[in-house]
């Protein structure tokens, strides 16, 4: 029956989504702390979460804020650091372009690094799963990824202010940063890309706005491409 | 840390923005197909972004206006080698805080 395979489909995905709740736990409560070490109210700490639901861009939005950056800069450094969701979205297009155009709206909301990742493993292991059931399977990994993260963003702003300053916390945002960046450099053409965007950010580090951070991250998609084509890389 | 008015340009913006990266093949494209070349770009988009945003914040961190700190880079060196080399991204983020905090308290 189409009902059962639907159903077994999203249990399935909320199994296969239950380990990242160990990644978005801290994560997110760091970033409710952070928020409200920056001045941010509570309310307006989880409106972020809830609307933007992207811990890295968020993050980086936070830090500009800090600076002072002005507001064009920091809504364009926190969308190229989200520029990978278009990757994910094109990626997973083949899948779950089928179904009806308010699906692939929920779907879009809720394509974020760990949802993208479990969901496109399933996809190739399993390829003869109908849209439906493909659709169940992605709803099922998001369940216990984005309302966590929402729960944890909110516990973390209102625990926010009882947790001392000064514990090395600005470094978290690092931390996890080049936590994730080693298992990326799958192919010489990633490092390849890395290792230049690292030069042309120390470089251009000089240049006023964190403007930077997008000319290193052009250079470095440039240099992987290259590398990937002139290497004749599979990707 | 700036007005209010512009915390919600930001977020209503990055909202909508980032919901637009997500929806933009997604929702837009369905079964057609796109260039490689575009493809070839996008494939390295997390690996040239990522390490472009951290590198300067790990050589000059903020928290020591700007100064190098060996814990810092210690802790960040740390993480990248771990995550490189076992793939394991809790492990990475383990050992790095671990480190700071180690060294933070020795030093």
């Amino acid at each position: 029956m189409a009902g059962d395979g639907v159903m077994s489909s999203y249990w399935r995905g909320v199994r296969d989504g239950l380990p990242f709740l160990f990644v978005v736990g801290p994560f997110g409560m760091l970033f409710g702390v952070l928020a409200t070490e920056a001045g941010l109210s509570v309310y307006e700490t989880l409106a972020f979460s809830v609307v933007v639901i992207a811990g890295a861009a968020q993050f980086t939005a936070l830090q500009l804020l800090t600076e002072n950056a002005p507001t064009l800069v920091v809504i364009a450094s926190a969308l190229a650091v989200n520029m990978r969701m278009a990757m994910y979205s094109a990626a997973i297009t083949p899948h779950l372009g089928p179904l009806p155009i308010w699906k692939r709206g929920i779907a879009a909301y809720f394509l974020v690094d760990q949802t993208y990742a479990a969901s496109v493993l399933e996809f190739e292991k399993h390829p003869d799963q109908t849209p439906a059931q493909k659709f169940a399977f992605f709803l099922g990994v998001m369940t216990p990824i984005c309302p966590p993260w929402y729960v944890v963003t909110l516990l973390g702003a209102m625990l926010g202010t009882s947790i001392p300053p000064d514990l090395g916390l600005d470094f978290a945002l690092p931390i996890a940063f080049l936590a994730m960046i080693g298992p990326l450099l799958r192919t010489p053409a990633h490092r390849i890309a890395a290792l230049v965007s690292v030069v042309l950010a120390l470089s251009f580090a000089w240049v006023p706005y964190n403007l930077g951070l997008i000319i290193a991250g052009l250079g470095g998609m440039i240099a992987g491409a290259q590398a990937e084509q002139r290497l004749g890389i599979t990707p | 840390m700036t007005g209010t008015a512009e915390l919600w340009i930001v977020i209503v913006a990055l909202g909508l923005g980032s919901f637009a990266l997500r929806f933009a093949f997604l929702g837009l494209v369905g079964d057609r197909t796109l260039p490689d070349w575009l493809l070839r770009h996008l494939r390295y988009t997390a690996v040239a972004i990522l390490p472009a945003l951290v590198a300067p914040l790990v050589i000059w961190p903020t928290a020591t206006g700007g100064t190098p700190d060996p814990a810092r880079l210690t802790a960040a060196v740390a993480t990248f080698a771990v995550g490189y080399l076992t793939k394991n991204v809790f492990a990475a983020m383990g050992v790095g805080a671990l480190v700071l905090v180690t060294l933070g308290w020795l030093l």
